[in-house]
């Protein structure tokens, strides 16, 4: 122990200052990584890249097995149509799954939210963009409560979320008498809400205006994440909560916003939903929370926080769709394509953490 | 830069008191940082060093006494405030964020914006403006084996990751730079490029505090050592005027020194 040394210090500092001699590099790596591992670090880089090769794998895959019917622009453009609620969905959910949390409650905020946007516009005869206003405010109302569950309660999001799922599909039901609002009612009395629904023809495909504003929701959010000092304090969040408050950054600030956000997200997602279904159901968007959750895990984003692109969560949502479309039309029942999802998502957390292990 | 003691210290505490019930963290304690020095502050454990040095990076709230920065009373509620008037500290651990790039994390919590509209409406980062200054700032300290600035933390080595919080503190700091135990969970040549690099940082002229607990590199690095016992000054000595056994003796009250005799 140098601490109980009786020589004077001068003498002892000599201990360690050979070290000058040693090679000034502080790790230096032999590249031997083998094939496997290069590949490894690329995927780990790279977090989009491992669900891109999945979705090129499975457009070719399926254009072999079913053929031209499969890669028409009109086929295509239904599987866009068909992901567009869970790809809306998704980006609540990733914003949530970056900051480490967990949201189970984002199905019933959009169901809640449609049901409030159903009544305010036909019920009550508002006018309808003030009743997608209230729809709206509905969704950051239940962000925040969330939000604030999570940050002033310190519940885990997890049963934060799972408590709130079933406040709000109760409050849903009870708000809704349980019942349907019909379709002819909404066009006549308010078209607006099923606007999303229409669709204009781009050579052959059938896009969606709730399509078209799903890929503008990605956009605005991967700006936000990537391009503010607010995206970047969401990725410091979810990645080392600690060392980002010691940096200065007010991460239950950050976690509000970000529940309040996807709130608002979810509530955008219940105006597309109108759209998609042409009526306003309580019990629509019932398998909504998982197949977000599925989304974002096929799209590479860890569910320990701070790592995955938003396109990743565009592109696990495609993957899932182009899974069931490719399947529905090879005529193999739907009970199977539950199970290809299902294998889906394990092979895609496995993936995940024998990237992790590549690097660690 | 050469240590001025003849000048107005850059931070100062007279008698400053911390108490946690009945416990006494800080007992009247005096220190003074000046111009161009490392100070390194030595003490057992629970003698009140962190308490002294999570006083001055704004962490806690003294009870009494006052801090004295270059002369002026200074009052901190939260270290924010302290950091806002360039006092920097680099944390043990926690300091970095992995999965961020090296440019990221040198401006984490400062981001700089772009001018214009894209800045103020858009919030737009000026991603190439912070690039440029963070590769500025780590080629001044001598760590551009980093190749690249937009590489990710987490595949730095940990000497790597101190150096982007040291860097960062260089930065940012206009007085002072506190440092908390940085070379405690480094290897030998790791910790030896951050002791250099602490040495450097000095020689382009931030005052440094320094707290740890591995002597050799105290004796090293340090212009004088604060040495802490029992919530206040026991001595400041120089690592010419007295042996490593020295100051454990002081520090563990095995040698009576005159708290007033100054080293300097």
């Amino acid at each position: 122990m140098s601490s109980t040394d009786p020589k004077p210090s001068t003498a002892v500092l000599d201990h360690d200052k050979v070290a000058d001699q040693a090679t000034s590099y502080v790790a230096q790596f032999e590249n031997t990584d083998t094939f496997v591992q290069s590949f490894q670090k690329f995927l780990h880089k790279y977090p989009i890249a491992a669900p891109s090769i999945v979705l090129l794998i499975a457009v070719f895959g399926f254009s072999l097995i079913v053929g031209d019917r499969f890669l028409s622009p009109f086929n295509l453009s239904l599987v866009l149509q068909q992901v567009t609620i869970i790809g809306v969905i998704g980006v609540a959910q990733t914003l949530i799954i970056l900051t480490a949390g967990i949201d189970l409650s984002v199905g019933a905020i959009m169901v809640l939210a449609s049901v409030v946007m159903g009544r305010m516009a036909i019920d009550y005869g508002f006018d309808a963009w003030l009743a997608l206003l209230i729809g709206m405010s509905v969704g950051a109302l239940a962000g925040f409560i969330n939000g604030l569950l999570i940050t002033r309660m310190k519940l885990p999001p997890f049963i934060a979320t799972l408590g709130s799922w079933n406040v709000f599909f109760a409050l849903n039901l009870w708000y809704s008498k349980s019942e349907t609002i019909r379709s002819q009612d909404i066009s006549t009395m308010a078209p607006l809400l099923q606007w999303l629904g229409e669709t204009i023809n781009v050579f052959g495909a059938r896009l969606t205006y709730g399509s078209i504003l799903m890929l503008a929701i990605f956009f605005v959010i991967w700006y936000a994440l990537n391009w503010t000092p607010w995206g970047r304090h969401v990725y410091a969040t979810g990645d080392d909560p600690a060392a980002a408050k010691l940096a200065g950054i007010r991460t239950d600030r950050i976690l509000l916003s970000v529940y309040v956000l996807a709130g608002v997200v979810c509530a955008i997602g219940a105006w597309v939903l109108i759209g998609r279904i042409g009526s306003v159901s309580p019990q629509a968007g019932y398998t909504t929370n998982l197949d977000s959750i599925t989304a974002v895990v096929i799209g590479g984003c860890s569910l320990f926080g701070g790592r995955g692109s938003i396109y990743g969560t565009l592109i696990g949502a495609l993957v899932v769709g182009i899974f069931r479309n490719g399947l529905a039309l090879a005529g193999v029942d739907v009970l199977w394509q539950e199970f290809t999802v299902g294998i889906l998502i394990i092979v895609a957390v496995g993936v995940d953490q024998w990237i992790r292990r590549g690097t660690a | 830069m050469v240590a001025q003691y003849d000048k107005t210290p850059v931070i100062q505490t007279k008698g400053l008191v911390k108490r946690y019930g009945s416990v006494t963290a800080i007992d009247h304690a005096d220190l003074e940082l000046y111009p161009g020095e490392i100070l390194a502050i030595i003490g057992d454990n629970g003698a009140g060093k962190s308490s002294l040095i999570k006083a001055l990076s704004g962490a806690l709230i003294p009870d009494g006494g006052e801090i004295l920065l270059d002369g002026e009373p200074v009052h901190f509620t939260s270290p924010m405030e302290a950091r806002a008037l360039g006092i920097e500290t680099v944390y043990q651990n926690l300091a970095v964020s992995p999965a961020l790039n090296i440019a990221d994390n040198l401006f984490l919590g400062r981001e700089i914006l772009k001018p214009g509209i894209l800045g103020s409406v858009f919030r737009m980062l000026d991603k190439k403006e912070m690039e440029k200054r963070a590769r500025d700032k780590m080629i001044e300290l001598g760590l551009m084996t980093i190749q690249n600035i937009s590489q990710a933390v987490e595949s730095l080595s940990g000497g790597q990751r101190q150096g982007v919080a040291v860097a960062r503190s260089a930065l940012f700091g206009s007085k002072v730079v506190i440092m908390d135990e940085p070379t405690a969970a480094l290897g030998v040549k790791e910790s030896r490029r951050v002791l250099n690099l602490i040495k450097e940082v000095r020689d382009r002229g931030l005052p440094i505090i320094l707290i740890s607990h591995n002597m050799p590199h105290v004796f090293e690095v340090a212009d004088r050592i604060h040495i802490h016992r029992l919530g206040k000054r026991a001595a400041v000595v120089t690592p010419q005027s007295h042996s490593m056994s020295d100051a454990v003796a002081i520090m563990t009250g095995a040698m009576e020194v005159d708290a007033s005799t100054e080293a300097a």
